[in-house]
């Protein structure tokens, strides 16, 4: 395979992912242009460790940049979940008003479903690519000092606990999120996409249960469907002229089934875990409209006790009010570019069921009953 | 087929219609009626149509007049009524007799009756099929005068018949075998598909709720609006394509059912042939012992062990007039036995040669029907694959506006 990236960095090929993470990177560069792009990062390769004390997997992200504040050219580490966690955490924590993409779910019930397979490590791995690159794509996070080091230290480790460090003696600047002030009226725009957030995230939830249900319908069809096609093979043994036809239709059955199975596997795969995943994002949009709540609130309050004092207290607003805007800018920004991503999804999702329809019929066609 | 009667008439089942009367127990009852309406085919050079004649008859009159053919005609496959009652049901279809929908399917079940045995080479010559159609009056009595009823073999004798027949015809043993799982195979099929049937009419359904939701979502949308609001509408049009469909495959089911029923007719004649071979088995093993006895009575030894040769050692013997009086009769017996043994036996060769005749018929009839089922069965899933490819292909140009 001959890829290279459009700024004329070969891309790795060793990896037997490349080649769609390189059409992700392809997706993603609708709006930026694309000569422009200066920061490329990958998660794959997941693999197995198995420790004295427990058993995780760690996935390689892969870094190309062309920017100064890093030091190479390229990067290649290994992260486990809880790296990701703490990225998250870390860039809620140093940017509060922005908002911070999801991460997939972190708990899951043991037993029900296993977090070794195949099939959940992916789904997994596909949603931690998603994470970092909304990051990548983001003009402000992109920036983050937690998320070069995420990217390119060999011990994370190391820099988590020197963090923590580093966290007891900055303080002020992290501490945004400021308990006690209540909000007056919020303003109308903000109190439309608290409104908005709730019902979509209502509707989405509505949709998920849809989803699901129809894949039981499914699976259930496909049960009964199991046991039709070979009552076609039987009669077929009966038979002799009719022997041939009946056992294509018995064929053709058999092929039904095999789509309507990968059908099923398609939308529980690709489908299911990116609603939820939108669900979790307007959680947590939602969260940083309550903490733009409190940025307000806490504006308002000091605005009047300032009016009170009859003090001229100029920077505390200022601060404030510059917070806002970021807010605001931003807000709309995400929200654009999450209309996109919800096209983008959707034609994926009905290009699926298209694809089953296509297959159903390629398959009937072959009954060779003439 | 040259002579047939449906090339010389054009028979119709065209109504139904519902009737209260009073029955042979003089008790209320509801049933169906149905018209029957038959007109002669005219050559096409005389330019008008022949008038239609028509007259009513309820389902108990086919089943009379099918009972008539099947004992007049036994080495024939006689074509099967439609069901009796609804069998292997889905949810949604009605297992009510009076249910509209059955009755439209069972007029054309007796329909297509009609025009099978109207087809077929022997019994589109029978009168009283004649009568059927065209006379409404009096029929009941005609048939019941021909004493079809006496000549009908009981079930016990038949049973009896196939355990008992020593060398019956080996191809109706065989056919026998291929009825039986015939019916076991179509019956399985039927019923799966039934359930098939009603896990799809679930999966298309719930498709609906889509509609609904993707509607209530594009209220609170600005851009992904219309598209949201379209899109839903192609999902409700999904879910309401299944009720066509499976409204379709009924007739497919139908068709399978027919030859379930089939199955059974096919079976009635081997089981004639096992009664006729085992009467012919009977009768010439009766015969082989009265010419033994003969023998016995004539040369004075007993090679048998009999009560009467005891008796007549332990009473004394008979005299010689008494013996020549026995032989005689015997001889009579013999002679006569002889005589039905040969006609038995023509009987039992006529038979299985018509009979074979009419199955090789059915055969081919069978294979052709079933293989244009299949056919039209095939025709009907691509169709429905062609539906969904629509729905989704229109689905999916309104998310790309969205």
């Amino acid at each position: 395979q001959d890829l290279s990236l459009p700024n004329g960095t070969p891309v790795d090929t060793s990896s037997p992912a490349s080649s769609s993470s390189l059409l992700n990177r392809l997706q993603l560069d609708d709006d930026l242009d694309v000569e422009t792009r200066d920061l490329f990062v990958t998660v794959d390769d997941p693999k197995k460790h198995v420790c004295t004390m427990e058993t995780y997997i760690t996935y390689r992200v892969t870094t190309k940049t062309t920017r100064a504040e890093f030091d190479l050219p390229e990067y290649s580490v290994r992260r486990r979940y809880q790296d990701f966690d703490w990225l998250r955490n870390k860039l809620e924590e140093s940017q509060p008003t922005h908002l911070i993409p999801p991460l997939p779910e972190k708990f899951v019930v043991k037993g029900v479903v296993d977090r070794f397979s195949e099939e959940f490590v992916e789904t997994r791995r596909k949603a931690l690519d998603k994470f970092l690159k909304r990051i990548t794509d983001h003009p402000v996070l992109s920036f983050n000092e937690h998320f070069n080091v995420f990217l390119t230290a060999k011990d994370l480790n190391a820099y988590k606990k020197q963090g923590m460090a580093l966290l007891s003696k900055m303080g002020e600047s992290v501490k945004y999120v400021t308990g006690g002030y209540k909000l007056r009226t919020r303003p109308l725009e903000f109190a439309a996409i608290g409104d908005y957030l709730d019902t979509f995230s209502l509707k989405l939830g509505t949709i998920d249960r849809i989803a699901q249900r129809i894949i039981k319908e499914q699976l259930e069809y496909l049960v009964e469907l199991r046991e039709y096609g070979p009552v076609y093979s039987t009669w077929g043994g009966l038979e002799v002229e009719l022997s041939e036809p009946l056992e294509g239709v018995s064929a053709c059955i058999g092929n039904c089934c095999t789509a309507l199975e990968e059908l099923s596997e398609d939308m529980t795969e690709d489908f299911l875990p990116v609603l939820r995943e939108y669900i979790l994002y307007a959680e947590s949009m939602k969260n940083v409209l309550k903490k733009r709540d409190q940025v307000q609130a806490e504006y308002e309050a000091k605005l009047e006790a300032v009016a009170l004092k009859r003090e001229d207290r100029p920077k505390v607003p200022t601060d404030v009010e510059k917070c806002q805007d970021r807010v605001e800018c931003f807000n709309a920004d995400l929200k654009a570019d999450m209309e996109r991503w919800q096209n983008n999804k959707r034609q994926d999702f009905r290009q699926l069921l298209m694809g089953m329809a296509d297959k159903n019929i390629q398959y009937y066609e072959k009954v060779c009953v003439t | 087929m040259e002579d047939c009667l449906a090339k010389k008439m054009e028979i119709t089942v065209s109504e139904a219609e519902k009737r209260t009367g009073r029955n042979a127990m003089n008790i209320q009852e509801t049933y169906t009626a149905y018209l029957i309406e038959t007109r002669a085919v005219e050559s096409q050079s005389e330019g008008h149509c022949a008038p239609v004649d028509s007259l009513w008859r309820r389902y108990s009159e086919f089943e009379l007049l099918r009972n008539y053919l099947s004992v007049t005609y036994p080495h024939i496959v006689v074509p099967p009524l439609p069901e009796k009652r609804a069998d292997f049901v889905w949810h949604k279809l009605s297992a009510d007799n009076m249910d509209p929908d059955f009755v439209e399917r069972r007029r054309i079940g007796l329909e297509n009756f009609l025009l099978r045995v109207a087809s077929h080479p022997v019994l589109c010559q029978d009168k009283i099929f004649y009568a059927f159609l065209t006379q409404e009056g009096g029929w009941k009595e005609m048939v019941n005068e021909t004493g079809f009823q006496l000549k009908a073999d009981s079930r016990l004798k038949a049973l009896n018949a196939t355990f008992r027949v020593k060398n019956p015809d080996k191809r109706f043993t065989e056919l026998k075998h291929y009825s039986d799982e015939l019916q076991s195979v179509i019956s399985h099929l039927l019923r799966v598909r039934a359930r098939v049937a009603d896990r799809l009419y679930g999966v298309y359904k719930v498709h609906g709720n889509y509609g609904r939701v993707f509607s209530e979502w594009s209220a609170i949308e600005k851009e992904m609006g219309d598209g949201l609001q379209s899109a839903g509408h192609h999902m409700d049009v999904y879910a309401a394509s299944i009720d066509d469909i499976l409204e379709e495959e009924e007739h497919y089911a139908d068709q399978l059912k027919e030859y379930l029923f089939y199955a059974e007719a096919l079976r009635a004649v081997c089981r004639k042939h096992e009664l006729m071979q085992y009467d012919l088995e009977m009768a010439a093993q009766d015969l082989t012992s009265k010419k033994q006895q003969c023998e016995e009575l004539a040369t004075g030894t007993v090679r048998t062990f009999s009560l009467k040769g005891m008796t007549s050692k332990l009473f004394g013997q008979e005299t010689p007039e008494q013996r020549e009086a026995k032989i005689k009769v015997l001889e009579e017996q013999i002679q006569e036995g002889e005589e039905q043994l040969k006609s038995k036996n023509l009987e039992g060769r006529d038979f299985v040669k018509s009979a074979w005749a009419d199955i090789e018929r059915f055969k081919e009839q069978k294979n052709h029907d079933l293989k244009e089922a299949l056919i039209s069965y095939a025709v009907m899933q691509i169709s429905m694959c062609k539906k969904g490819i629509q729905v989704w292909t229109n689905a999916k140009e309104c998310f790309s506006k969205m």
